[in-house]
């Protein structure tokens, strides 16, 4: 098996993978289908320990199945999958086709599971694709999903990782954008023990698009880090990036944001910004926003903050009234809103809302 | 033709014969063997008549110099260094002088031509040089004036024999002789550089200044200054520095440590101009330094500013450590690059302790077919409550084979911390230039004068006579037909 990176690599300074590596996964068995899986009443495809399992999915009009891997990164993760990888979603949606919302729904308990997710849509096509990624108990999810849009295809993309506590994730997600193709995305990060979501999304068409945000919600001892590479390939382009991260306990935040801007990207318009709130004092965040920019004709830009609740906020609902607890959750709610933008679909918004107040209530 | 090109053509058809500090001059010399090892390093020592600390010190840093990398992280590109075909020590040969009337005339007449007066009549009232030529510092001025007050200004091979205590004390407290590979091998073969000490309670009566040149042929230059103020002190320190125009790189690896007290203040300024290399990249200094401060009492202040527009290679970092409670760090710098010149730069700031602040200013300008980073940490540790830091970083793009990058880092483990951070990246804007050029202002008047509203910020921070010289050396390098 290829080898975990390790704190050498620079792309893997602030996520330490030996808790990981210290421990060791056999093949994820087989095991049914919980009973609770999420149903916002479109279609269902369903992964259990890394294996699709028909009979608790939707039949779906379009084709999926699973197709051999070749791996042509260097990417160790990807690599990884590559040689473990049985099973996995591969959903091709044709030309001009609007195939609606589709919920893929993965299942973990056990083991190590190497899914290979790909999606491709044809020119025009439109789908929304939401993932609710959750489990019980200790496992290794490394799923690699591959998205390939054509020209002016657009795919909304929502993914709630909220992986069992005591679990290991480790996402990457590539991006082929062609020219007037739009990638719409939002990652819920809220489970795992130690987790990482590795974007990389090329715009390789002119006027290609692409908003990638994501809000990091954790606590105890958590790990979340949130990496991203957005490549401008071509002129006119433009990306939007919003990361918001609140952290209470001994919680640890990550997020790495490059912008890349090749020499022919001129007219790029790309702006990221990430934000954390810190809720005790023993959590930790760590951001490096990164622009790397060979074009002249560019505007591009970060922000970054970290702080905690401004207290003044919450001094001015109190006065209003509003309990204490309450009040925070308001500001919290207002702080990731933002995030949640490109959320357009009522019922993913709905579900995503849900989550967030759940994990505050249990905290 | 769009004013866009206009600009580049401007930009590309300046090339570095307008580097005016490119002149070499013939003065008998003494130079060790080329090549570095063990003796060399004795010999240098041997020749400053050091202490047998200081030896051993020199040779810790070598062997461990020895075993070490070269750091290879920053984005930029050189041929390996061939560190043996160097030449460590290199003075002139006569004795050294004991006032400035015993200075080699040559000497004073190359400072003369390089603005740097070192007679004392005529000098810019209020500013002591001390001016390090290749290996040795070779005059240093107002010595008395300032030794009136209590003010020690003296090359650092004069302090370790007069205030050995002192060195002893401080040298390698802000960066150890292991910090890095290019701290290592000065810590190994530092031959001078300038020694500040300012006593508790004052307040140095002129800005201290030194002035760096590389002269001789396949030296590299390697300084160590070390600035102590004690409590309630406070200077202000500049640094300039230039070398001839030759085909081949030159090595330059300097340290600098700050330390500060209890409501100490240091302001150090350079305005670094260090040959560039010519229009194909060929030759120019390989400006390798690492520079720290520490803040290691209450309320002290360090703030550093830079102008960076010579050098092949620059990789700086100079950084603060903001150790006492109430501490301040400030990095103010402006990069341009231009031809092949490459740039990584940018600063640390340390939090450590309670309601500690620090501001980082940096803009970059990139021209020609030049690389431009900053590169920049800000670190709150978790008892610096109520930690404060703001930065900002710009990069402005002149021509489309220029590249301008950003690499922070930004760690947070007080939650009682703020932590701001932006970064933009553009172009001269064509309205602004239209602007300017509807007023009648020719196409390299109004680059020069964005250029230097865009650097504003930060040339605001340098002490007058900098800032004069600062703002020519951006229009020398922008505007062509002016400079």
């Amino acid at each position: 098996m290829t080898a975990l990176p390790t704190r050498s690599l620079e792309a893997w300074r602030y996520t330490d993978l030996r808790p990981l590596d210290a421990m060791s996964f056999a093949e994820a068995p087989a095991a049914s289908v919980p009973g609770d899986l999420p149903d916002i009443g479109v279609p269902r495809l369903v992964f259990v320990n890394g294996r699709f399992d028909a009979a608790a999915s939707s039949a779906l009009m379009f084709a999926h199945g699973f197709a051999t891997v070749t791996e042509e990164s260097d990417l160790p993760l990807a690599l990884i999958n590559a040689q473990h990888a049985q099973d996995g979603l591969t959903l091709e949606i044709p030309a001009g086709v609007d195939a609606g919302v589709v919920l893929l729904v993965s299942y973990a308990n056990g083991g190590a599971l190497h899914p290979r997710h790909r999606v491709s849509l044809g020119a025009g096509a439109t789908l929304t694709l939401l993932e609710v990624i959750k489990g019980e108990g200790v496992y290794w999810h490394n799923p690699v999903t591959d998205i390939v849009l054509a020209q002016g295809a657009r795919l909304a993309h929502y993914r709630l990782q909220n992986e069992s506590r005591e679990a290991f994730h480790l996402a990457t997600i590539r991006v082929g954008a062609a020219a007037d193709a739009a990638y719409e995305s939002f990652t819920a990060v809220m489970g795992a023990k130690l987790s990482r979501a590795e974007f990389h999304v090329e715009l390789s068409g002119a006027k290609a698009y692409t908003h990638l945000n994501a809000a990091q919600l954790l606590g105890d001892s958590q790990h979340g880090d949130f990496t991203s590479v957005v490549r401008h390939r071509a002129p006119d382009c433009s990306s939007r990036q919003t990361v918001k991260s609140v952290l209470s306990d001994a919680a640890r935040g990550v997020f790495q944001g490059r912008i890349e801007v090749d020499r022919m990207a001129q007219k790029t318009d790309g702006y990221q910004m990430s934000q954390a709130l810190l809720l005790s004092p023993t959590a930790e965040m760590d951001i490096k926003p990164e622009l790397q920019i060979f074009a002249d004709d560019v505007k591009c830009s970060h922000g970054a903050t970290i702080g905690a609740l401004d207290e003044e906020q919450v001094f001015y609902l109190r006065s209003r009234g509003i309990p204490e607890d309450t009040a925070r959750a308001m500001l919290i709610c207002a702080f990731l809103t933002e995030a949640l933008e490109p959320v357009t679909h009522a019922g993913a918004h709905a579900l995503f809302e849900a989550a967030i107040e759940t994990w505050w209530t249990g905290k | 033709m769009s004013t866009t090109v206009e600009t580049r053509d401007t930009v590309e058809a300046l090339s570095v014969e307008k580097y005016k500090y490119g002149f070499t001059t013939e003065i008998a010399m003494e130079e060790f063997p080329k090549g570095l090892n063990e003796e060399i390093v004795r010999l240098i020592s041997a020749k400053k008549g050091e202490p047998d600390w200081l030896l051993a010190w020199r040779l810790k840093a070598f062997a461990l110099w020895q075993k070490l990398e070269e750091p290879h992280w920053a984005r930029v590109e050189h041929p390996p260094i061939a560190y043996d075909e160097l030449y460590y020590y290199a003075a002139p040969a006569a004795p050294t002088p004991k006032s400035l009337d015993e200075v080699n005339p040559a000497l004073l007449n190359m400072y003369e031509k390089l603005g740097i007066p070192l007679n004392e009549r005529a000098a810019l009232a209020g500013v002591a040089v001390d001016a390090v030529f290749d290996s040795v510092s070779v005059a240093t001025t107002f010595r008395e004036t300032l030794a009136k007050s209590g003010v020690i200004f003296c090359p650092i091979s004069e302090a370790v024999r007069e205030h050995p205590e002192l060195v002893h004390k401080y040298l390698g407290s802000v960066v150890p002789y292991g910090d890095n590979y290019f701290a290592a091998l000065n810590s190994a073969v530092f031959s001078d550089g300038s020694f500040v000490y300012i006593p508790k309670g004052v307040r140095c009566p002129m800005e201290l200044s030194t002035y760096f040149r590389i002269n001789a042929r396949n030296t590299g230059q390697f300084e160590r200054t070390l600035i102590i103020a004690e409590e309630g002190a406070s200077v202000s320190y500049l640094e300039g520095c230039t070398a001839p125009m030759r085909d081949e790189n030159q090595l330059h690896a300097a340290v600098v440590e700050l330390v500060a007290m209890d409501e100490a203040k240091i302001k150090y300024s350079t305005v670094q101009n260090w040959y560039p290399g010519d229009a194909d990249g060929k030759g120019g200094i390989y400006n390798f330094v690492t520079k720290r401060g520490a803040c290691r009492g209450r309320n002290s202040k360090i703030s550093w500013t830079q102008v960076e527009t010579g050098s092949a290679i620059t990789w700086k970092y100079p950084s603060c450590i903001l150790q006492g409670d109430g501490s301040v760090g400030e990095f103010y710098s402006v990069a341009m690059t231009h031809n092949h010149q490459q740039a990584d730069t940018g600063t640390k700031m340390i939090h450590i302790g309670k309601n500690t602040t620090s501001t980082i200013i940096s803009k970059g300008i990139s021209a020609g077919h030049s690389n431009n980073t900053y590169r920049g940490l800000v670190k709150i540790m978790p008892n610096a409550s109520g930690a404060r830091n703001y930065t900002q970083c710009d990069s402005l793009l002149i021509g489309d084979q220029c590249g301008a990058h950003t690499v922070p880092y930004i760690e947070s483990r007080n939650a009682s911390a703020k932590v701001e951070h932006e970064a933009t990246t553009s172009k001269i804007a064509e309205d602004q230039l239209f602007y300017c050029r509807s007023r009648g202002l020719s196409e390299e008047d109004a680059v020069g004068l964005i250029v230097n509203g865009f650097c504003k910020d930060v040339l605001k921070e340098l002490p007058m006579e900098f800032a004069v010289e600062a703002q020519k050396l951006l229009a020398v390098s922008l505007e062509g037909s002016v400079g």
